[in-house]
């Protein structure tokens, strides 16, 4: 049962057919799935979704699929997790962290989306899947593209984190680093995606693939209790995820979910690769493509595709935008498994180092409700913590040696 | 004497569903000249490129040997035998709008 209509060009609003198409043939602007949503409201109840399975399927009429999903049947609904000591310690009301960095299969937001572009690079009859990745989308293909029996190539920047290498290598896909950084990856996939015809998920799936990344806006909504907080903290890379929350809960409330929006969203990024917050604060909107330069590399994109829709978002919402140096990002990392016992990767440290930056300046209220987007897991970017985190105590397998070394740390402290 | 340029999938249809074509650069200066010059040898492709006020459409990225125009010269990047072009959809690979007065590629003669 389908309730996809077709493809819609954003700019123009040329209609296309449900194709592996991404971009307007006019006006080179991005296309977008056209929903039915009168039909979708008549099925898509609050008890029809609490009565299905506890993944980002049971979203499935507000994904763009049109047979059963095949994919990912186990990624999404992650943990909303009340986040008290970080509550106590930044002296807030009401703060929540959304944690992909347990997603299954593969510790980031980037299975959500996966998830559909192989369930609808399926349905039109790929065999093989490819993307441009700073790394977690590589982990995601992966894994569920070797679930799903498809062949992968899989494109990174060839100075990417050792474990986003292993976690992608381990399931045997043909893995291409390449001598440049991510833009240059991207430019290059999208020649490839012109010359040979695969599924490339962010590029001809684009359209279908993005979608995904509205679940993490839906489970925010259902697991607040059918409510949107008043405040959402969302990294920005290429600039998708940001805009597809913001679509999720408007979508929620169009067809009745959730009564009423007034959530602020507000776009952080590493200082050194800020090109969307630079944008925001500069009150323009322009982006202006730079160099990135930061241990957060899976937000290093410095060209990004949905870089003037993020802008959008953030001012429709009311939002603002803040970056973090390396430094704050480190801090911040740690701050939250030290509080909450949440271990994120560098994009987590931007998020939870923004949100800190924006409550100190009063753009966030104190006592209104806030919700952080973690999307992924430490374990990935450990390399960014060496010699910022002390080291064990080292000591002989004897009780002499245990109570010496303890007493001597102790006399230290 | 001549310039390699990348067609994209949605403007293959104006270059016989060539995705690579060339173009003879004798007395292409820059990217202003060339995208004149490519509208020439395939009528139609320029109103493509170019919106209404003959500035480069904001989903459109140009790469000359591979370095996006941007962080060159935009359309008065300069250009040379043996250059290669790619234009890319900004939505692919990467992409914004171009600051509108700094991108201009209105070409004399009129429209």
């Amino acid at each position: 049962m389908s309730y996809v209509k077709g493809l819609k060009c954003r700019e123009c609003g040329r209609i296309y057919p449900k194709e592996p198409l991404y971009v307007c043939e006019y006006c080179f602007g991005p296309l977008e799935v056209d929903y039915d949503y009168e039909r979708i409201k008549k099925k898509l109840t609050r008890d029809e979704i609490v009565s299905r399975p506890k993944n980002l399927w049971r979203y499935r009429e507000l994904l763009p699929i049109d047979n059963e999903p095949t994919d990912g049947l186990d990624s999404g609904f992650t943990p909303l997790i009340r986040a008290k000591n970080l509550q106590k310690l930044w002296g807030v009301k009401e703060l929540y962290i959304k944690d992909d960095s347990v997603n299954h299969p593969t510790l980031s937001f980037k299975d959500r989306v996966v998830a559909v572009a192989l369930s609808k690079a399926k349905e039109f009859g790929f065999t093989t899947v490819a993307c441009a990745s700073t790394g977690n989308l590589a982990n995601s293909l992966a894994a569920l593209g070797t679930a799903a029996n498809l062949k992968k190539y899989i494109f990174i920047p060839a100075d990417l984190e050792l474990s986003k290498i292993v976690g992608t290598l381990i399931y045997n896909p043909v893995l291409v680093a390449v001598e440049g950084n991510y833009d240059a990856v991207n430019r290059l996939c999208s020649e490839i995606a012109n010359k040979y015809k695969w599924a490339f998920v962010n590029i001809n799936i684009r359209p279908y693939y993005a979608e995904g990344s509205k679940t993490y806006g839906f489970e925010i909504a259902e697991q607040l209790g059918w409510r949107v907080p008043k405040h959402i903290i969302v990294p920005c890379a290429g600039g998708s995820l940001i805009t597809k929350i913001y679509k999720g809960i408007k979508e929620f409330k169009n067809i009745g979910l959730i009564d009423k929006i007034d959530t602020k969203i507000h776009a952080a990024q590493a200082t050194g690769c800020a090109p969307i917050v630079n944008a925001i604060k500069e009150n323009s909107d322009i982006i202006k493509p730079l160099k990135p330069k930061t241990i957060a590399k899976s937000l290093a994109i410095g060209n990004p595709a949905d870089g003037i829709y993020a802008v959008a978002t953030v001012k429709e919402s009311a939002g603002f935008a803040e970056d973090v140096s390396d430094e704050e990002i480190i801090e911040a990392i740690k701050l939250l498994a030290q509080a909450e016992g949440i271990f994120t990767e560098t994009a987590g440290g931007v998020t939870i180092g923004v949100t800190k930056k924006l409550i100190e300046k009063g753009r966030i209220p104190k006592d209104e409700s806030i919700v952080v987007c973690i999307t992924g897991n430490g374990l990935k970017t450990q390399e960014a913590l060496a010699g910022k985190i002390g080291k064990p105590i080292r000591i002989k397998p004897t009780l002499v040696s245990f109570e010496e070394n303890l007493t001597r740390r102790k006399k230290c402290l | 004497m001549s310039i390699k340029v990348r067609i994209p999938t949605p403007l293959q249809k104006l270059t016989q569903d060539k995705a690579e074509v060339d173009i003879d650069a004798g007395g292409i200066k820059d990217i202003r000249e060339f995208i004149e010059k490519l509208g020439k040898d395939f009528p139609g492709i320029k109103e493509r490129i170019c919106d209404e006020a003959g500035k480069i459409r904001r989903f459109i990225n140009i790469y000359v040997n591979e370095e996006d125009i941007r962080f060159l010269k935009l359309d008065k990047t300069p250009l040379k035998d043996g250059d290669s072009i790619s234009i890319i959809p900004a939505i692919a690979g990467g992409g914004s709008t171009q600051p509108p007065s700094a991108v201009s590629l209105t070409i004399k003669g009129g429209r």
